[in-house]
């Protein structure tokens, strides 16, 4: 097994690469190394746009040589959240650090000028990028992909004009249609004129006993394949919660004043499907191909002339820039998301912002003034258009003031009992019931992807549960996900990936564990997570729950703020006060 | 199932013929069991159907060379213009005047009375004649400087999830 740490220095230019056997074996590769390359990298109170902040992209021992572990974590400082900044992709990024030969990337420092990082194998170019700075994330692709080789194996991860601006929530688009989306990872590349990374490699990976990786593989494979676990993400997609979400009413609608929307069949999975998909894409190594492509076709003339975008769609893009803004037709839904594409925006969070300021425009909070002119309103697709484009070009100090994130604006304008954030982090789309809430307060990255307590809602609808075995569940998932995520596997895949199959497949490489190993590194993880977190400031006794959670009827009835709150009080405790 | 079995015997066979120096090829030809007279290639039936996974080259290189490895396989999925772009499906045709065994000077890829092409590793020289031969591009030099070849053991056909890849039956050409 590879156990490189590839290290780059923009300031100096220079790069190099550390055996680092220790890091690995005690925190098995993904997000265990990555937190502890961030504790490493990252000192207490580092300004999170500065040169002192890291990047760190980092894969794990099952990336590229098992079906569906396909994601890439990256870690750093978020400058949305000012705490730590987790998020994860797929695409063909896992599948190029392997063949490089690099299980993690550490990027320090601050470029002198616009650049991008190319790396081929073992070497590493840090290239001039000032012709492309200011080109949207879609055509930075199309550019770099003439000018680097690699064809067919490589990654291209880039930043359009958002990240160069600093919108705190800017992303990095991870080949075309996959994004470390979350927490403003974007920003922290811009920060650094980092406009792209170009990864390829030519490596192959020896595995120790041949037969038995074999026997391993296709065993997983078959159980992606030909059993049901993935049968969701195969069909129809993400996007099939719409309908489901809608109808129980959990599905967030106009900036949560609603948990059902009437006009929900028109953006639901099935329509998308119906109307405008044509394609299905797979991360390299995933059989599944949950990558969904929408052809947004649209005339610009009356004599049959069209132009056509594809756009990937899923869930939560949807909810954001669907349901949230009370966009009622798929079209205008695909319309955002591709202006979301292009900029370098992360959807959910730019979906969120944009319907805090339509209420606080509706409530008088803000007026035509601080929009210069855009009008802000539910199914607005011309108006929030433009107001996502004025997000990045911040004309104005209201502009500038939504692209540091809703909890920022609120507090400057007001509204913060419908300013949808939870842990600073503008939240999903289930207003599923009281362990949504909770699992995305507590989760170290504030994401419904930490523990899935939404998952745990559904669950207590069909088989009543108290408080506790509310926050039991979401402890086990905190912890579970914690090994997962430094395989680093699929979410989509966990039930591929029983503990079984992990401890099987870990041995076929050589890593052997034991149920109890696992379960103590998913703890340890989860707890070095939390000293970053308590470290710069986090502070879960005193974190803002918005009023609105608990004023609009969700999947499970209304919540109520006493339920939240004895769930957050079982969850300190059993964590030993955090 | 039991197809992909004959087919992996057939390629095992092959295989053998490959690791085993040759030096007097005509005497091992009359002793292969030549049973049917037919051949198995592989195809292309739906390259439209293709969503990038690359399992198939996995499949690829883990049953021939028992690696995880894209330049040890043969069969090679590619971009045009990214993943935005179609893929392209690049197979051996096993074709039936083989322009990569015409080409190579040392002898090392040989076509057999069945129509195959086998590859002797001992006697290739790297010169990457086969590789300019093919038009397709469908043999390539490895990182060894030796020809990475399709044996048409139909691996990656089991592990393409949306039936882009036949293995088909055809017959034995004359030799």
């Amino acid at each position: 097994m590879l156990r490189k740490v590839l290290y780059i220095d923009l300031s100096k230019g220079e790069s190099w690469v550390e055996e680092r056997h220790e890091l690995f074996e005690n925190w098995m590769g993904g997000t265990g190394v990555g937190i502890r390359l961030l504790q490493e990298e990252c000192p207490a109170g580092t300004d999170p746009l500065s040169p002192g902040a890291p990047i760190i992209l980092s894969i794990g021992p099952l990336n590229g040589i098992f079906p569906v572990a396909t994601k890439t974590v990256a870690t750093f400082k978020s400058p949305l959240t000012g705490e730590l900044g987790e998020s994860y992709a797929g695409g063909r990024l896992s599948l190029a650090l392997r063949f490089a030969g690099h299980e993690a990337v550490v990027i320090r420092g601050q470029a002198g000028r616009p650049s991008y990082i190319s790396i081929n194998d073992g070497e590493v170019k840090i290239k001039d990028a000032t012709s492309i700075w200011g080109i949207d994330a879609q055509t930075t692709g199309v550019i770099l992909r003439d000018r680097e080789s690699g064809v067919g194996r490589r990654s291209i991860i880039r930043i359009g004009p958002a990240g160069e601006a600093l919108v705190r929530y800017a992303g990095v688009v991870v080949d075309t249609y996959r994004h470390f989306g979350r927490l403003g990872l974007g920003a922290v590349f811009g920060s650094k004129k980092l406009k792209a990374l170009v990864v390829s490699g030519t490596e192959t990976v020896d595995v120790p006993d041949v037969k038995r990786y074999k026997e391993v593989y296709n065993r997983l494979y078959k159980t992606a394949v030909q059993t049901d676990v993935m049968e969701k993400y195969h069909d129809i997609g993400t996007s099939v919660n719409i309908n489901v979400l809608n109808w129980l009413k959990g599905l967030p609608t106009k900036n949560f004043l609603l948990s059902s929307f009437p006009e929900g069949e028109n953006i639901s999975g099935e329509m998308f499907a119906e109307k405008h998909l044509f394609r299905r894409l797979s991360c390299a190594g995933c059989p599944i191909g949950c990558v969904h492509i929408a052809a947004l076709k649209t005339a610009f003339s009356t004599h049959h002339e069209f132009e056509v975008r594809k756009v990937s769609y899923d869930y939560e893009p949807i909810y954001s820039l669907g349901s949230n803004l009370g966009v009622g037709e798929a079209e205008g839904v695909l319309q955002l998301i591709d202006v979301c594409e292009r900029l370098g925006l992360d959807v959910m969070s730019a979906g969120v912002v944009l319907s805090w300021a339509t209420e606080a425009l509706e409530k008088g909070l803000i007026t035509r003034k601080e929009t210069m002119d855009v009008p802000l309103q539910w199914n607005g697709v011309e108006g929030y258009t433009r107001a996502l484009e004025n997000i990045v070009k911040a004309p104005n100090e209201f502009y500038a003031a939504l692209g540091k994130g809703v909890d920022y604006a609120a507090k400057k304008y007001g509204g913060l009992e419908y300013a949808m954030t939870l842990g600073g982090n503008e939240v999903s789309g289930y207003h599923t019931g009281p362990a949504s809430i909770v699992g995305q307060l507590v989760g170290v990255r504030h994401s419904h992807l930490d523990n899935a307590g939404y998952a745990v809602d559904q669950k207590a609808v069909k088989k009543p549960m108290d408080a506790e075995m509310m926050v039991d569940e979401i402890i086990k998932e905190d912890n579970s996900r914690g090994i997962f995520n430094s395989l680093v596997g699929c979410l989509f895949a966990r039930g591929v990936y029983t503990e079984e199959n992990i401890i099987d497949s870990l041995g076929a490489v050589g890593i052997i564990k034991t149920k109890e190993d696992l379960q103590d590194l998913g703890k340890r993880i989860f707890e070095e997570k939390y000293k970053f977190k308590v470290q710069e400031g986090f502070d879960l006794s005193r974190a803002r729950i918005p009023r609105r959670f608990y004023e609009t009827v969700s999947a499970a009835g209304l919540v109520k703020p006493e339920t939240v709150e004895e769930m957050l009080r079982l969850y300190r405790k059993k964590r030993g006060g955090s | 199932m039991p197809e992909i079995q004959a087919a992996i015997r057939a390629a095992e066979e092959t295989k053998k013929a490959e690791a085993s120096p040759v030096l007097k090829p005509a005497a091992k030809d009359a002793a292969a069991p030549i049973k049917s007279k037919k051949r198995r290639r592989l195809k292309v039936a739906h390259p439209e159907r293709c969503i990038g996974c690359l399992g198939c080259m996995f499949a690829c290189s883990r049953t021939r060379t028992g690696t995880v490895s894209l330049q040890n396989s043969a069969i090679k999925i590619q971009t045009q213009g990214g993943i935005e772009g179609d893929f392209r499906v690049v197979v051996c045709r096993g074709c039936e005047d083989p322009p990569c065994a015409r080409a190579c000077p040392t002898g090392a890829l040989e076509k057999r009375p069945d129509g195959r092409v086998v590859f002797h590793k001992d006697i290739c020289t790297g010169c990457g004649s086969c590789e300019k031969a093919c038009l397709v591009g469908a043999i390539t030099l490895g990182k060894e400087k030796k020809p990475v070849k399709c044996i048409h053991c139909g691996a990656c056909v089991e592990f393409c999830p949306h039936g882009v890849l036949k293995l088909e039956e055809i017959p034995a050409s004359g030799g």
